[in-house]
């Protein structure tokens, strides 16, 4: 996984509650198994009937090469599929900002080296009006490593994340690789159920 | 352990706790793992490409649902975009040593209805699917897990996910439910209360006499909307119930196995003294027939309600309203009963087993589909078909004009290129009633097998009860 440290790129707003994965990937447009993802990005909302690029956010030039997103409240809610992360990631986005972010697409999130952030109250404000009024013109930043969001005039906001998850996100680790440390836990464990609960480490198909 | 009780939850989490890694996250062991060919293909690839094998490829289970033609006689070139999709599961599982349920095997079908049908999903054990509706299964009292396709990836290399504990909430049913009142409708009125984020962060446990007195495919639905409330796993406590749909399944557990199984299944409830990090009521006598208006699973009425008059809420709560009639084509404070309805969709892993198909051939039969409407009826598994055609609701459901299909998530999100057109009104059983989500423009309206029926014959969004 690419490693996250800072980032430094416009900010597009979407000010709006429940953007659904959905939205952020219409799965239903794409073909193959491996399509252009950023190209699927917001696809139906970017779009006219006859196919044409309506004025969506996405479409201004400014946001042709985006950095974060700014949303509002539950962000990537709805279906668990990851596509929506490598959607955005597709088209350079690596940060999300919004007041919160249901629980899988946040996780799926941090394995794709996207850094989810949650803001709330007069921070959160502020910083939705700074997007809005920059409106892609100039840069902000985010320091992973001192935790903050700066706007183009200098402002900035600090932002919470467990530790954990910053050192997943600095170091780009290969959680596979951090898990299989604990193999010989994983293995007593299985050793313990096949004597105590045979039936959880057996799924035979009792037909066959 | 400490001296107070412990939840449901807690007894499954550290049942499962494998080990704490030193990054804080928890490590919980899957009992089964079960993939879909949307998402596993991925995976799979990625797996192969690190050189790594599946773990447990004998706890492993593979389906095709959500790429696949439901129409009769399909074949896996029948939708032609989804073939690719298929091909790569099957070819896939075969290289990884995982049993694939395919098209044409007999227990094909989806997901979250199969594994329960076959025994794959056992009380108090867990359980993940790279799909959010993973929390289907907690209907059998399992502790659920729906996963992205990295996650599915960790999983498949190491049979366990990592996860920071989550919070405990209690949902107390209560009351008693009427007549044409079923899970998906408790499901809506929760979530109409709870709102679309107001699980985050935490575990559902549904409890109380409503809970209780819904028949286990009530309770697979009621557990599968749990993550429309934001939630990731939500579970009903298994009772003889459960147990006794459970026994004789062929993956679960026979003989000596079954009664020491039984045993311990008889410990997974919550303790009278445990307590909650929150809990709500939700009183669900003369509860009517839900129906979604807008496009968010919460935005919910009853049968005999009224559209919300953006007028009439405070300013900053007008706009998601407003927005969300004008794509449904609504009119502010309308009575939603009597909108003429141009599709019907019977389907999906929330509403497609045998006694939802059962309540809506109930209503269909002697009827016919209303001139203009498309109907359809899609069985949740290819087991579920069989049963309902040894009942002969086949012939009701087809001699009334609807399509009777193959199994298969279908027009539930459209993956297998089932959609609506734009514009057009449908009553679905699904879980989703996104902008968009069932085609371009579609104007989807959640509700129970009960409604849907109705409105596939009458033409119309119709009470029920007044049929
Ligand atoms: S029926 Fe719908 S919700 Fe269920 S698994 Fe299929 S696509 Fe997902």
């Amino acid at each position: 996984m690419q490693p996250f440290t800072t980032l430094s790129g416009p900010a597009m707003p979407m000010i709006e509650d429940d953007i659904n994965t959905d939205q952020i990937a219409p799965l239903q447009l794409s073909k193959g198994l491996t399509p252009d993802w950023g190209a699927l990005l917001f696809k139906r909302q970017r779009m006219n009937a006859d196919g044409s690029d309506n004025d969506h956010v996405l479409n201004k030039p400014q946001y042709k090469n985006p950095a974060i997103l700014v949303a509002n409240e539950n962000f990537g809610c709805g279906s668990s599929r990851e596509s929506a992360v490598w959607c955005l990631t597709g088209v350079g986005i690596r940060c999300v900002i919004a007041r919160s972010i249901a629980d899988i697409f946040r996780e799926n999130c941090l394995l794709n080296g996207l850094l989810p952030i949650e803001l709330s109250g007069a921070a959160m404000d502020r910083v939705q009006a700074l997007v809005t009024e920059v409106d892609g013109a100039q840069p902000f930043t985010i320091d992973l490593p001192a935790q903050s969001v700066r706007a183009p005039n200098g402002e900035t906001f600090a932002f919470e994340i467990s530790a954990s998850d910053k050192t997943r996100l600095l170091e780009g680790l290969d959680e596979i690789g951090l898990t299989m440390k604990h193999e010989s836990e994983i293995v007593a464990f299985e050793e313990k159920m096949r004597a105590s609960m045979p039936w959880s480490q057996e799924a035979r198909d009792r037909r066959l | 352990m400490t001296d107070r009780g412990r939840t449901l939850f807690d007894k499954i989490w550290e049942q499962h706790l494998v080990g704490r890694r030193t990054d804080g996250r928890e490590l919980i062991y899957i009992d089964r793992h079960v993939l879909h060919d949307l998402h596993a293909p991925h995976a799979f690839g990625k797996l192969a490409q690190a050189g790594r094998k599946v773990r447990r490829p004998d706890l492993t289970f593979s389906m095709q649902d959500h790429s696949v033609s439901v129409q009769p006689g399909r074949t896996e070139e029948t939708y032609a975009e989804g073939t690719a999709f298929v091909r790569a599961m099957r070819e896939g599982s075969r290289k990884m040593g995982v049993r694939v349920f395919d098209l044409g095997d007999p227990d094909q079908g989806i997901s979250h209805v199969v594994a329960p049908e076959l025994g794959l999903v056992l009380p108090g054990a867990t359980h993940a699917v790279p799909d959010s509706h993973a929390c289907t299964v907690g209907g059998l009292g399992a502790l659920a897990f729906g996963s992205g396709t990295t996650e599915l990836e960790h999983i498949l290399a190491t049979q366990v996910i990592t996860l920071f504990r989550p919070k405990r909430l209690r949902v107390n049913l209560l009351g008693s439910l009427g007549a044409d009142v079923a899970g998906k409708d408790v499901a809506l009125a929760v979530i109409a209360k709870l709102g679309v984020a107001g699980g985050r962060g935490f575990a559902i446990e549904f409890a109380g006499p409503v809970a209780r007195a819904l028949p286990i495919e009530g309770r697979l639905t009621l557990c599968n909307l749990t993550i429309e409330m934001g939630s990731r796993s939500g579970f009903v406590a298994p009772d003889d119930a459960t147990f006794n749909w459970i026994k004789g399944r062929p993956f679960a557990p026979d003989g000596a196995q079954w009664d020491q199984a039984l045993g311990y299944w008889r410990t997974m409830f919550t303790d009278a003294d445990a307590v909650f990090d929150k809990e709500i009521d939700v009183d669900c006598s003369g509860l009517a027939p839900q129906i979604t208006w807008g496009t968010e699973p919460s935005q919910v009425i009853g049968i005999d309600g009224r559209v919300p008059d953006p007028s009439k809420l405070e300013a900053d709560k007008r706009a998601p309203v407003e927005r969300a009639i004008s794509y449904m084509g609504l009119e502010p404070g309308a009575a939603i009963e009597g909108l003429p309805v141009g599709r019907v969709f019977i389907g999906s892993c929330t509403t497609s087993r045998l006694p939802d198909l059962e309540i809506a051939a109930a209503i269909v039969k002697g009827r016919k589909v209303a001139p203009g409407v498309t109907a359809w009826a899609v069985p949740g598994s290819s087991q579920v078909k069989r049963d309902a055609e040894a009942r002969g609701l086949d012939r009701i459901f087809k001699e009334a004009g609807f399509l009777w299909g193959e199994s298969g998530c279908s027009m539930c999100a459209g993956t297998n290129g089932d959609m609506g057109a734009a514009g057009e009104r449908v009553l679905s059983t699904t879980n989703r009633n996104f902008e968009n989500r069932q085609g371009r423009g579609v104007r989807t309206h959640l509700v129970g097998p009960a409604l849907a029926a109705a409105a596939a014959v009458t033409g119309r969004i119709t009470d029920v009860r007044k049929l």
